[in-house]
């Protein structure tokens, strides 16, 4: 299976990338190729399982009370913040 | 002292045979010698090094101090060291500060260890040659011309070049047993939940796994006991009591039921690389092990089913790198869907968009049932074919590679090939067992890897075979020329 141009800028699109034109063609390619190899799971029959949901049987994801277990460290973690000002993180206008 | 394994120098250390500072500030020196020839590091704090390793000195000093007190390791670069960089090999967290420690991190401090630096990895983790990260491909030590392999490339080259004799790693697809492997070294896969991922930057996360790489099991077993456990911050860590990993190393093997994954021997697969590994199951069998194949018909689907699995997963923890709360962010951002666009799109390399957007195909609206729920039903069917192997066997061996380390530029220009040679590796990881891989001869000169599957928490069993076979055998002993 051979993905075309409009897929390839569709997926960009969802996933928040800009490839640029000369990119383009190689992505074309190395996915169409993936799609190929992931393609082979058609040959699985399959009709008869469910979805794995844990590869260890039987367990599921833990689950905690709803309650406050962190310290407010928002200082700390917006040193990281490539803009921050007064606890809050910038971005470009929104609204007009 | 730097050719000393994990367990030699803990002795040394506590008899005081040498200091902690002594030890750091020798392998400090090999590491920084090393450097311009293999690339294994990304960060390298030799002021905190000689502190931590200072601390432990006193500790040693004043007595009563664990047995991990004092010993060098390194880190991979994808786990968070608090006050430090942590860059996952990727311009995206080029200048990530970690605010605090992962678990496995902090564990090891508890128990004494001083981390001389921060290795070099795949971008995200995602690859099998350690040629995408944004730091330079990592070289491997037994050939400079040849890729170490991936994602934990710079971890393997590292314990293969005596520069530390053990470094913590990650596996979601092989990242540790396959760079172990291509770098002759010893590597440890656990079960799913057995360590810690809090603190551990996400790729996949129903597959991602830390262990360890180091020269010996022994040494794996000293620094898994270390790691393991129980983590109310991972809500998929399982509440489960950590064996002692030493001290069942030297049961014989008598009675042990070995299977030989048929599959592993395919077309795929070099004939000399085949040869190691049946000249390992003669070991085995000389140690009292009875011997036979097993097939695991859904195996072969291993592959394609992590190529939904994976990228799907890591499309939606990479969502999180938008430019606004850390990491990357581009300039003059012209409105809020720019900033996003522009900040992904300069922050992640070639292999990772890749990922990504396979994700993102394979989630999206029309496709989930085809592609997602599909290969979720294969990986039941994958995950029961190992239940049934493992009622009937003790333990699954195979190659752990189908070949020996590949040149430096051999397979990235089609990312197909480079996917199929994790295939023996990705079984493991879809079924959350523990694997090992470990040294089991030469290939070309090149080291070849023996892959241990086990049922799941079957850590102890696999780390007592592995010790075993390196009483028996000195392969896990050569050292690469230059680095001996």
């Amino acid at each position: 299976m051979s993905l075309s141009r409009r897929d390839i800028d569709n997926i960009a699109q969802l996933a928040r990338l800009a490839l640029s034109e000369s990119e383009v063609p190689a992505y074309i390619d190395s996915l169409s190729r993936i799609i190929a190899l992931v393609g082979e799971l058609d040959h699985a029959d399959t009709r008869a399982v469910a979805p794995m949901s844990h590869p260890l049987a039987g367990l599921v994801q833990r689950q905690r009370p709803d309650v406050v277990s962190e310290g407010d460290r928002h200082e700390l973690f917006q040193r990281n913040a490539p803009q921050a000002m007064a606890g809050l993180y910038l971005v470009p206008r929104v609204l007009e | 002292m730097y050719s000393q394994t994990v367990a030699q120098l803990s002795r040394g250390l506590q008899q005081r045979e040498f200091s902690a500072t002594e030890l750091a500030r020798s392998l400090l020196a090999r590491i920084e010698g090393a450097q311009g020839a293999l690339n294994a590091f990304i960060s390298v704090d030799t002021e905190t090094a000689l502190a931590a390793a200072a601390a432990a000195d006193r500790q040693l000093a004043a007595g009563g101090a664990p047995p991990l007190t004092g010993v060098p390791i390194a880190h991979k670069d994808i786990f968070c060291t608090a006050g430090s960089r942590t860059t996952c090999g990727s311009k995206m967290l080029a200048n990530f500060v970690s605010p605090y420690d992962a678990t496995v991190v902090a564990r090891l401090r508890a128990a004494g260890v001083v981390v001389l630096g921060k290795t070099n990895m795949d971008e995200f983790a995602m690859g099998s040659s350690n040629e995408t990260s944004y730091f330079g491909p990592v070289r491997n030590p037994w050939d400079p011309t040849r890729v170490p392999g991936g994602s934990s490339g710079g971890s393997a080259a590292a314990v293969a070049a005596r520069l530390v004799p053990a470094a913590t790693a990650t596996d979601t697809g092989g990242s540790i047993r396959q760079p172990a492997a291509l770098c002759g070294v010893t590597g440890i896969k656990p079960t799913y939940g057995r360590v810690s991922r809090y603190g551990i930057v996400a790729f996949a996360s129903s597959l991602d796994q830390a262990g360890v790489i180091a020269r010996t099991a022994e040494d794996a077993a000293l620094l898994l006991g270390a790691m393991a456990g129980f983590d109310e911050r991972d809500s998929t860590s399982v509440e489960r009591a950590v064996p002692d990993y030493h001290a069942p190393l030297e049961r014989p093997l008598a009675g042990l039921k070995v299977g030989v994954l048929k599959e592993c021997f395919d077309k795929g697969l070099d004939p000399d690389v085949a040869a190691c590994v049946r000249a390992a199951l003669e070991v085995l069998r000389g140690e009292g092990a009875e011997v036979r194949d097993m097939s695991l018909p859904n195996l072969p689907l291993s592959v394609p089913t992590y190529y939904v699995v994976a990228p799907a997963e890591c499309s939606s923890n990479l969502a999180r790198y938008d430019g606004v709360r850390f990491g990357h962010r581009c300039e003059q951002p012209r409105d809020l869907k720019d900033l996003y666009v522009r900040s992904r799109s300069e922050g992640f390399g070639a292999e990772v968009k890749r990922r990504i957007m396979t994700g993102t195909y394979v989630l999206s609206a029309g496709y989930y049932d085809a592609y997602y729920l599909k290969a979720q039903r294969v990986r039941q069917l994958i995950v029961d074919d190992f239940a049934r192997a493992f009622g009937e066997v003790d333990v699954l061996v195979g190659p752990t590679t189908p070949t020996v380390a590949f040149e430096l530029g051999a397979k990235t220009s089609d990312p197909v090939t480079m996917y199929l040679n994790d295939i023996y590796t990705i079984g493991a990881n879809l079924a959350g067992l523990p694997a090992m891989s470990i040294p089991c001869g030469f290939a070309d000169a090149l080291p070849v890897g023996l892959q241990l599957i086990g049922a799941h928490f079957t850590e102890e069993r696999l780390l007592n075979i592995a010790h075993r076979y390196q009483l028996a055998t000195d392969w896990h002993q050569r050292a690469p020329e230059g680095y001996r």
